[in-house]
């Protein structure tokens, strides 16, 4: 992993000090680089500004050709009926029952996920055994497996335990497949971790639990945000398992979402489309605008990632 | 006294392995058994449920017999490349220029990458009504006087699928401008001040020196890109859904509706086989030299 990545960290965090490391600047006209660059920030700008501006107006200005226009006349109502009134499921409940299943599904399993990539990290890292570097290695191919792989089987498993159909069921899926991921940030962190450090605790008569959350875990954090940050955005973010284990009533957003907009039934609101994308959109975009730093940084490390 | 000690240090041996056996067991269970119980499928005559009677390869056979599993292999050749190279090129592209000494950087760099954080269903719900010609580009052109102006790529059979290439890149490319950009910051000053005294051009500077030099982040950059292209299902269902008719299908749908939907898990299972193998072609080495060069 080291290669990219450790330089790569330094990207997120913005270190005044080393931007600008090469010269193109004293031949190409700062105008048109500038230029450029704008235009590029509209590119990226524009689906979000097609999906606020277009989720405030009233349906008639979408179809009539205005959707790049601003709101004529704005209104909530999209957004209401987004949130609590859209026909999704059986009952006219809106995508806020979902927007709570995935809050239900998110929090236990990034928790859960984290904690035990945390305990693989410093086993994998502090009480090095033969092949340790092995075994990683066939836990990090899980974070890179096409998941069709494992659908068929998950089913019958979910079944069997009980748990088909439920948000639990997503829960303990998105564990187990959310591991690798953690274990990777936590054995990468602690891989440069002072050993002496921990020798040390242990001539002093320190257990094995005492080191961990005694002098490894307190200096845990910001790789705890990465990991917390990533696995965040990729459950949340996630549609397939959703999609394959949910039941109506235990659907993530972004099943329902889909559901909403693909529903052929009656006209395409459109304007309810947009508010509803910006709803599953909003807490990994806030994540994003509070914690961008650490965004990218999870990204990198985990860019050997999926 | 000296039992007690042993006893001790045994445990003390013993915890660690404790510890990780949760995760090893979680992982052989769910990744390798998974992945040996669905090749096991594969093998079969499994319909709507698993079958456990040996069929040999049929499912293969039948599989690379499809006309849909031809469409979703053409499209992931077609999809895969061109997302590839237009991210690449398009990240190379942004990090060169966002490494010029910008003012602003930090935001516009937070404004190219921040639709790697949406889901691909929000991603493709956006694009969705944006490429839709009833009320997206084209209607809006239509609005602004060009009558004739035609766009609906996303209807036309022969086009779809360069509509999933545009929001795909759309997503993906600010990422793979962070990667390049990281790796340009960790080019050695020095050595390009010394290019530049001896006169090399600022063309030759990049050819020879710079680009050379970004081999780790291109590398990965292709990895992660190449198995999400594998791997890339959401968007289609919500871009396109496959459509229209069959014509954006792709391995990862194709895998979906055989087995839940159409009731054939035996391909669907021989589907996910080969998407598998797909990746591990790519990944394997990749890690194996990452681990390697480390340990």
């Amino acid at each position: 992993m080291a290669a990219p990545t450790a330089n790569a960290v330094t990207a997120g965090t913005g270190d005044p000090a080393r931007t600008g490391g090469t010269r193109l600047s004293a031949r190409l006209p700062r105008l048109v680089l500038y230029a450029l660059l704008g235009a590029f920030c509209l590119y990226y700008l524009l689906p979000l500004y097609v999906m606020v501006v277009n989720s405030f107006k009233p349906l008639e200005e979408i179809t009539s050709g205005g959707m790049m226009a601003l709101p004529g006349s704005w209104t909530g109502a999209p957004w209401r009926t987004a949130w609590s009134e859209a026909q999704i499921g059986v009952q006219p409940t809106g995508l806020r029952p979902y927007f709570l299943n995935s809050l239900l599904m998110v929090v236990p399993a990034v928790t859960i996920a984290t904690l035990l990539g945390a305990l693989n990290g410093y086993v994998l890292t502090k009480w090095r055994f033969r092949g340790a570097t092995v075994l990683f290695g066939l836990i990090l191919f899980g974070c890179f497996i096409p998941f069709q792989i494992v659908l068929i089987p998950m089913a019958r498993t979910l079944g069997f335990i009980g748990a088909a159909g439920t948000v639990r069921g997503l829960v303990f899926v998105h564990v187990v497949y959310g591991i690798s991921f953690a274990t990777l940030y936590f054995r990468n962190y602690y891989a440069a971790f002072p050993t002496e450090l921990i020798r040390a605790a242990q001539i002093d008569g320190a257990g094995f639990f005492q080191i961990f959350f005694r002098i490894l875990l307190p200096s845990s954090g910001p790789i705890a945000v990465v990991c917390v940050i990533w696995l965040f955005t990729n459950i949340w973010n996630d549609f397939l398992f959703g999609a394959s284990f949910a039941d109506y009533d235990s659907q993530p957003m972004t099943v329902a979402l889909n559901n909403l907009v693909q529903s052929s039934t009656g006209v395409k609101e459109y304007n309810v489309h947009f508010a509803g994308a910006i709803m599953a959109a909003l807490p990994t975009l806030l994540v994003y605008i509070v914690a961008g730093r650490f965004f990218v940084r999870g990204l990198m490390s985990g860019s050997v990632k999926g | 006294m000296d039992r007690s000690r042993s006893a001790r240090d045994t445990m003390r041996d013993l915890l660690p392995r404790l510890v990780l056996s949760p995760t090893v067991a979680l992982i052989a269970i769910f990744v390798y058994g998974f992945i040996a119980f669905t090749t096991y499928l594969s093998f079969t005559d499994s319909r709507m449920l698993p079958s456990y009677d040996l069929v040999g390869a049929g499912n293969y056979t039948r599989l690379f017999g499809l006309r849909t599993w031809d469409i979703a292999l053409t499209n992931l050749a077609i999809f895969g490349t061109l997302y590839i190279a237009i991210c690449c090129a398009l990240g190379l592209g942004l990090a060169i220029l966002l490494d010029q000494k910008i003012r602003a950087e930090g935001v516009i760099r937070t404004i190219y990458l921040y639709p790697m954080a949406l889901s691909f269903i929000v991603t493709g719900v956006a694009w969705k009504w944006i490429l839709d010609p009833g009320i997206g580009i084209e209607a809006v052109v239509q609005g602004w006087g060009w009558e004739s102006f035609a766009f609906d790529w996303i209807k036309d059979r022969d086009m779809a699928i360069y509509t999933i290439v545009i929001a795909a890149v759309w997503q993906t490319s600010g990422f793979v401008m962070a990667m390049f950009l990281a790796g340009l910051r960790g080019i050695d000053g020095e050595m390009l001040k010394a290019a530049q005294i001896d006169g090399a051009s600022t063309f030759a500077l990049y050819r020879r020196i710079v680009i050379p030099q970004l081999r780790p982040a291109s590398l990965s950059s292709f990895v992660v890109l190449a198995h999400m292209a594998i791997k890339s299902y959401d968007l289609v269902v919500a871009l396109t859904n496959g459509g229209p008719g069959t014509a954006t299908e792709v391995p990862a749908t194709f895998m979906y509706s055989y087995t839940f939907t159409r009731n054939q898990m035996g391909i669907g299972a021989a589907s996910a086989v080969v998407m598998l193998m797909t990746v591990a072609a790519i990944v394997v080495p990749y890690l194996y030299s990452e681990l390697r060069e480390k340990s």
